[in-house]
Formats: C-alpha cells, structure tokens, sequence
C-alpha cells in the first residue's frame, strides 16, 4: 500500500472504531482544568494512557478515551490562532448560539439555559470516557479520578447502564452504523452514487482523510516546528503539521426519556388495545421493539451493508409512500438510506431528466438530501433504570428518569449532526409531511403561524393519513457540548507546556 | 353538520358549480410542466430601488431600518415605517445595505478597486407589475419610504417619491419564480382550505363508506357550503394581462432565433472560446478564505427564525470582457430557462427556492444575487452543492475568486470547503425581510394546490379520488 494510503490506528483513539461492546459497563467524567492547575492537568493528559483503534487479540479490561472542548483546549493553553483552526461549530460550541439553539430545537424544555452541563459556566473542558468490562469499572474510575484530580475538577459524572443493546423506550437501538473505509477503496474523488451505500470514506469521521466529495475538512495545519514536528504531516500539504489528523468532532447529548409518558400515551392512542400500541409504537420508531424494520425483505444487497437477512439490509425505494414505514418514523427520518439521486429507468436519457430536474416523478422521491453526506457514527450509551413496558403504563413515572447520553462521532458537525439534527429530526417537512417533526425527539413548540406541530401522520394505501396528534414532548436534552476527540499525538501535542 | 349522502345526491350540480366557481372549461386550470400559458393567472414581477448611500448617512439608516423588524432581521409586518403586511400583492420584500467590502477582491487579478459608496436596495416580489405595487407603496406607505430614501443619494425632499422609485428601479438580469402564476391570495386561500379540509377528513377506513369518491364529494359540498357561507374563499385567476402573455411570447421566440443567428459565429470560434476559457479555469486566483466567526454570528443571528430563510449576496466579476461577455449570455440562457421552463416548482433539482434574482450592478463589474428558500442554509447549500452544483459554477464561476471548476461545469460548488467558504464570505446580513406566509413551505404550497385542484374537479374516478384524499 503507498504511503498515502496508510491509516494510522495507532494514532487514532479506539471510540472511532469500536463500540467497545464487551465493555459493558462505562463512565463519562466531565472534567474542568483547575484553575492554577494547568500544568498538572497538561502532565497527565502528557501521560495518560489512551486505547487506540489498533487490532488486539482480547479485549483489554479497560478503556480510556479523551475529548476537548474549545474551552477545554484555551484552558490548556492552546493559542486561539490553533483553536480556531477547528471548525466554527467547534470553536462557538453547543449551546452558546441562539441560532443555533433554533436549528437543533434547544428551544423550550431544551434550552440550554435550563441544562444540568453544558451551558454558561457549565461548560466541561474535556470528556473522559470510561470503558470497562463487567466489574471492574469502579476501581478503574476511582484510579482515573485521583489521578487526574491534581490537574482537573470533576465537573459531573455521567453514569451509564447496561440495558443491553435496548434504549430506555424499549427499542433494539445501535443496529445501523456506517462502515468506514478503513482499508481506503474508495477513491479520494467527487463521484455520484446512484445506489445507496454503507460504505463511508474515512474523511467523514476522521480529519485529515478525503470524504465523500473527496475534499478535506478545515482543520489546524501548523508549522511542523517545536512541538508540531511530532504531528503526522497533513496529506493535502505535507509542509504542514496536521493537528486534525486522525482526530475526530465528538457531539455529546444527555436526552432525558420519558418512558412512563411515551407509553402512556401510545396506550391512550391505541385504546388500550396491547397489540395496536405495539403497533404504534413500532411506526412512530420504524423497528418493531426487536429492530426488525417495518419495510421487511431484507434481501438489498448494500455496499458496506450487512449481508441480505440482516437487521439492515433494506432500503426505503420499496415503499416510497411510506405505507409499510411512515415517512416520519424516527428511523426513516435519521437515516433515509438514499442515493443521490432519485431512482428512474437505466439510460443516460433517463439520467439527464432526472439530473436535470425534469423527471416529475424523480421530484416527488427527491425531498430529502443525499444519506451519504449525513452519517453518524453513533457510539451513545444508556443511563437509568429500566422500565419495563407494563410498569410504564402503569405507572405515571416520577422516579429517576432514565436516558441516553447520545455520542456520534463525525468530521463535518455541521453536515452531520447538525444537518441530521435540523433538516431531519427537527425539520417539519421532511419528504413533504405536514408540519410535524420526529415523533421522538420533537419538541412539539408550536409553528411560526400558531400552527400545532404535535402530529404524527401514518401513510396508508385506502385514504388519508392516520394522524395521531396531541404528542407530548418525549424526550428532553439535559446537556451537550461539542468534543474534539483528537488522534494520540495531537493530544500529547495539546498537552505540551507552551 | 355533515351533509348526507342523500342530501348530496339531491344537490343539483349547477348550484355546486356556481359556489366553487368552476373556470369556463375544463376544470382547473393545468399548469404543463414545461410553462405553456395556463387558463388563468396573474404573472409574477419583481423591483428593485437601489441608489448610494448619502455620504454620513448609514448608521441612521441601519438604526431606521432595525426599528422596522420584529426579530433580528425580520420585518414586524405592520410596522409604522412600510407595512407590508397591508400590501397584499407583495409575496417577500427586503431592504438590505449593499457594501464594497470584496472589491478588494479584484486586487487577485492584478486590477486596482475602485472605491464604491454602500447602496441601499428595496427588493421585492410582487404579483402583477412591480410599477402599481410601487404606486400601491407610494400612496400607502409614502411618509415612511420617504423617510428610509432620504438617505440615500439624489433624494429630492420635494421630489415625486413614485418617480424617484421609478427612476432607480432596476430589472433583474435573470429572475426565478418557483410557480409563476402562484398569487398572495391564492397561497392564502389554499392554506386556509387545505386546513379546513384536513380538520374535516374521516381519517378512519370504516367510516368511508361508498368509496373514496363520494367521500371527496362530500367535502367538495362542504367546501361549497363554506364558500357560501363566507368561511372559505376560492378566488378564480385573473386571466394573463394580454401584454404580458405577447412579451413572453415573444421572449420565447427571439432567444432562440438570436442563438441561432450566433450559432456559426459560435461554431467558427468555438475552438478559440475554449482554449479561452481554459486557460482562464487553469489561472484564474481562487479567493476563499474562511469568513470570520463575527460575520457568520451577524449572518446566523436573522437565520432560522421562520420555515424559510433569505440569502442575499454580492460580489465582483472578473474582469475582461470574456467573462463579461459570458456571463451576460449565461444569464441570458438561465432567464430563458426560468421564464419559459422552470415555472412549475422546480429549479434543476432544487425544489425549495420561492423567487431568485442575479442583477448587475456597477456596468456589470459586480453582481448581486437574492434568494428566499426553505430550511436551513446548511440545507440550501448541500443542495446547490449535491443537486445543482453544475448550475452554480456556470453562472458564479465568473465571479472572482470562485473555486476552481473544469469545463464550466464540473468541480467548483463540489469543493465543498472552498464553496461554502465563499458563499458565506459574500453574503450581507439583510436589514429588513419580509414574508407574506411564515410558516408555509413550498411542499406545502404545491400540495394545498392540489387539494383544491382535486375539489375542483366535479368528478373523479375513485383511484383519483383516493389519490387525492391522501393528500389531505
């Protein structure tokens, strides 16, 4: 392989690559430099050792991770002229910008102002991710806690719990990712896709590698002098010293569940009746409960996709009129599994009308943007007590409420999450619907013109939308902060006395 | 009070037709995808008053202007300066302050800029022509106008303000409207249907018995009796000013005939233009540097505050008179493409920009570009990037410092980094923006349209009916 090529694992923090999976057990510390402590903290995070995305025989008890915020790198000591090199996203942070609060419906109950962390002084300066195998977090915490305490204060610890591969509502989550391109065989140009694909170039998630239109992202190039020399060289200008290389944007979200309110009312909706709520349930997540997908046939054969039987293998070009899966259904939404262009017969002719907008029929199927350009690499994990469905119901809640700390890992926060976020989840149009948005996460604040936007709508074949209105808000953002997860060198690199 | 299947029956079709307002013949009027005049409607028109700054000026015009709006660059509606709200022909309009800063730019082709004062320009989109909605303005709204102009350069205190207006009202180069024909009232009125309708719609199978058309027929007699009883309106289109639909005919025919005169020419030279613009793609200087975070924050401030958002931005054009010439002809093509073909909702494969206009400022040495789009400009950008990046790079590539493209269409827009660098480093905060709809987007607007299409029809067969239903 020539040297271009080459993907550095070790130089790449594990989370990029694993989910960390046997590692059941995890602690996130929300961490703030001392103040007067700079130098302490720099020594450990100059000593501190990272799990990277090597290849090892079993899994190792234990694995640390680490992240930055822009305050947490200005905290170090970092010059503003490098931390501004990062992306604007990064450098103004999550829950700092009202418009940005608008986008991704931090508004209402979601607003920052109201936050546990993650807003005004609240603002954690490093995240240190904590993975364990089953026992041996507790000792593994308080080994990391008193180490790194001479330099950090504990801002807040977020616990985490093993609800096996099932988020508090109940539902098989985790079960779509993206396959990175690790061995690199998709070549670094803008080509268009006319399937959809799994497959997703590594400068989608990682800095300092080609995306998807073959272009690398803005990222810190420096002078590779003084403590720069030992950063890997930036591969679009090897004079530079790539402080972005191998690193990757890590977005943070603490989403408050209300499970006793989510299957409250789907029981209210359904009358009662266990096999409609299911039902329910199942179209405003589009999994049933097992993660099988309600579009079913299995078969699609995806590049970078699980094999024809898998949870995965299926597109929506099946059911465009969202009959089997609603157009609104959370899944869908987060990830609409399409090409880039609408399907049409094969042909160039056929290629042309469609590229060109005159293909009637493309337009209708051509609402929602390209899915490559919009991935996620999702790597959240529970926290709370589990609430079975009966006891939800039962119940009306009130106990400790359980949750997700939401983690996606991702090059472009802008194109990524923020798009997914906005346009996808938020947005009230998606593939034409009515003014509604994610039946899960929406926050249900009413339109600019008063209009409600608390509806979920259930495409059917024989009449008009099923509407299902008067959705509460399920789920609430607790606190978030932008992360900047950075390759191994780059961290001792931010770690260096200046 | 839900009407009867029996009552329905006995309702004589003639006293159905005169409450809906049937047109002439039939039925509703069908928009052809490829622009052909329709039955019925009024054509869209926009204006722009664009004059300089007076000298001292500016930052009592910003203070006037900022008391215009309810939200960071948002107009309050009926605030006291221009009521927009009160103008029921005007669909956007915005008052934005045009400055020189990327002129500097121009320094990359080793051509010295020439120091530009700031201009205000008031930019709107109208139904009908722009000149009666501007006298509509003047009487209605001529304390207040006057106030904003006396501002600017030129401004005679006794002075006509209509013909001052007049005088600086300058016509687009090219102009893109997302459904010609498409009216302020019609929009209103469709929306208010489309809820009335989606309010009222069984929405459980069993209770549509009879089928799928003679569930439509009872809304349709709903409808009716709403219309009567002054609850809903559905106002027929005004047919096409004759003058209008002649021009457009015979928009339709020159530019074709002119191509075709210049074909040979074209032809003949064809080997040298090439080798023109090739050598120029190859050298011409890209110019996108990141904008700065405080630009951005002013841009992002009056973002997101509606379904929709407003774009505005200027910079210059490369000089020489190849890229000139070019780009005049460019725009040429691309108003012929609007004006004749992309009438019905779409632009290329964006389907979510309501009006657009590239004017020439300066003796074409600076080009201003407006749009109004829906979602987010994260959004509008991926889609001009991944839908009609081709697009862009044939018009905007004639701009300085554009990344680099090939062949005038390919590469440019699809350097993402550079591309949104740029756009973003051209585009001026708008002062003053105004909608007539917040909260409608155009899925919505194509979608009420077809609704009352469908209520309009006096029958239908049941799979059209059931199409139709589902639509509600």
């Amino acid at each position: 392989m020539s040297a271009p090529l080459s993907v550095e694992l070790e130089d790449i923090q594990g989370l990029v690559s694993f989910g960390y999976k046997h590692h059941t057990e995890a602690a996130f510390l929300l961490l703030r430099v001392r103040d007067g402590g700079i130098e302490e903290a720099r020594r450990w995070l100059r000593t501190v050792s990272v799990s990277t995305s090597e290849k090892v025989e079993s899994p190792p008890e234990t694995a640390l991770q680490i992240a930055f915020t822009s305050d947490g790198m200005r905290a170090l000591g970092v010059p503003d002229s490098i931390v501004e090199g990062f992306s604007d996203e990064f450098v103004t942070g999550m829950g700092q910008d009202a418009n940005q609060a608008r986008r991704l419906g931090d508004v209402g109950a979601n607003d920052p102002a109201r936050w546990l962390w993650g807003a005004g002084a609240r603002v954690p300066h490093a995240a240190v991710l904590l993975y364990a195998l089953p026992g041996r977090l507790a000792e593994f915490q308080r080994w990391v806690e008193a180490q790194c305490q001479p330099g950090f204060e504990l801002m807040a610890c977020l616990a985490t719990s093993n609800l096996d591969d099932v988020e508090p509502f109940g539902f098989t989550d985790g079960i779509s990712q993206p396959r990175l391109d690790w061995e690199r065989r998709r070549p670094a140009r803008d080509a268009e896709q006319p399937a959809y694909t799994n497959l997703s170039c590594l400068g989608e998630y990682l800095l300092g590698y080609p995306n998807e239109y073959g272009g690398y992202t803005d990222r810190p190039l420096l002078d590779p002098t003084g403590a720069a020399a030992s950063l890997p060289r930036a591969e679009d200008d090897p004079s530079r010293a790539d402080l972005g290389r191998n690193g990757s944007y890590l977005v943070l979200r603490q989403l408050g569940q209300d499970v006793h309110g989510f299957w409250r009312f789907v029981d209210r909706a359904a009358g009662g009746d266990a096999a409609r709520r299911e039902r329910l349930a199942s179209a405003m997540v589009g999994r049933t409960r097992e993660g099988d997908s309600l579009v079913g046939g299995n078969d699609e054969k995806i590049e970078g996709g699980d094999p024809p039987g898998g949870k995965n293998a299926f597109t929506y070009r099946s059911d465009p009129h969202g009959l089997r899966c609603p157009f609104g259904a959370h899944v869908r939404r987060s990830n609409p599994r399409n090409a880039d262009l609408p399907p049409g017969p094969p042909g160039i002719l056929s290629w042309a009308k469609r590229t060109l907008g005159f293909d009637a029929g493309a337009r209708e199927r051509d609402l929602v943007a390209s899915t490559r350009f919009h991935r996620l690499l999702r790597r959240g994990r529970e926290y709370g007590p589990c609430v079975p469905v009966e006891q939800a119901i039962a119940q009306p809640g009130g106990g400790e409420q359980p949750g997700l700390h939401f983690i996606c890992l991702g090059a472009n926060l802008a194109r990524q999450f923020e798009f997914v976020q906005n346009a996808w989840a938020m947005g009230l149009h998606f593939e034409g619907l009515p003014g509604e948005s994610d039946p899960l996460l929406g926050t249900r604040a009413a339109a600019p013109d008063g209009t409600p936007t608390d509806g979920f709508s259930i495409q059917r074949a024989d009449g008009p939308d099923e509407r299902v209105t008067g959705l509460p808000q399920f789920v609430t953002v607790l606190g978030g902060a932008y992360f900047f997860l950075p390759g191994i060198r780059a961290l001792r690199f931010l770690a260096t006395p200046r | 009070m839900a009407i009867s299947p029996g009552q329905l029956l006995e309702m004589p079709r003639q006293r159905l037709g005169d409450s809906i307002r049937f047109y002439p013949a039939g039925g509703a009027p069908k928009g052809s995808a490829m622009g052909g005049a329709a039955p019925g409607m009024t054509p869209q028109d926009h204006f722009m008053v664009a004059a300089p700054v007076a000298a001292g000026r500016e930052a009592a015009l910003r203070l006037l202007l900022a008391s215009m709006n309810a939200a960071p660059g948002t107009a309050d509606p009926g605030n006291a300066v221009v009521p927009f709200g009160a103008f029921e022909r005007l669909h956007f309009a915005r008052l934005v302050i045009l400055d020189d800063a990327l002129q500097a730019d121009l320094r990359a082709h080793g051509v010295e800029p020439e120091r530009l004062p700031a201009c205000l320009a008031f930019i709107g989109d109208c139904d009908g022509p722009a000149g009666a909605v501007l006298a509509d303005m003047a009487a209605r709204a001529g304390p207040g106008l006057r106030r904003i102009f006396a501002h600017c350069e030129g401004w005679d205190e006794h002075g006509d303000l209509l013909a001052w207006m007049r005088a600086h009202d300058r016509r687009s180069a090219a102009s893109y409207v997302n459904w010609v024909g498409r009216t302020v009232l019609q929009i209103r009125e469709e929306h208010a249907l489309q809820r009335a309708l989606a309010a009222r719609v069984p929405r459980q199978p069993a209770t549509m018995p009879g089928g799928a058309e003679r569930v439509r027929k009872e809304l349709r007699a709903y409808v009716a009796a709403e219309i009567a009883a002054g609850r809903l309106a559905l106002t027929p289109p005004a047919p096409p000013p004759l003058g209008w639909k002649l021009a457009k005919l015979a928009h339709l025919v020159a530019v074709p005939l002119l191509g075709l005169l210049a074909m040979p020419f074209l032809i003949l030279l064809s080997p040298f233009l090439v080798v023109l613009l090739r050598m120029r793609e190859t050298r011409d200087p890209e110019v996108c540097p990141r904008p700065a975070g405080a630009d951005l924050a002013a841009l992002r401030e009056q973002e997101d505050l509606e379904i929709s958002n407003q774009y505005t931005a200027l910079g210059p054009a490369k000089p020489g008179r190849f890229r000139r010439w070019l780009l005049s002809s460019l725009l040429v093509v691309v108003n012929y493409a609007c004006r004749h073909i992309c009438t019905r909702g779409f632009l290329g494969r964006v389907q979510t920009i309501h009006f657009a206009h590239w004017i020439f400022f300066d003796d074409k040495t600076r080009v201003v570009f407006v749009s109004n789009y829906d979602g987010s400009h994260q959004g509008y950008m991926d889609d001009f990037i991944n839908k009609v990046g081709w697009g862009l790079n044939l018009i905007f590539s004639n701009g300085v410092g554009w990344p680099r493209t090939r062949w005038l269409v390919l590469g440019g827009a699809r350097i993402e980094q550079k591309f949104k660098y740029f756009q973003r480093r051209h585009q001026v905060p708008t002062q003053v923006w105004y909608k007539a709809y917040p909260g409608l987007a155009l899925v919505d607007m194509k979608r009420n349209h077809r609704i009352r299409e469908g209520i309009e029809q006096p029958s239908m067969t049941d799979a059209q009916a059931l199409a139709w239903l589902r639509l509600l």
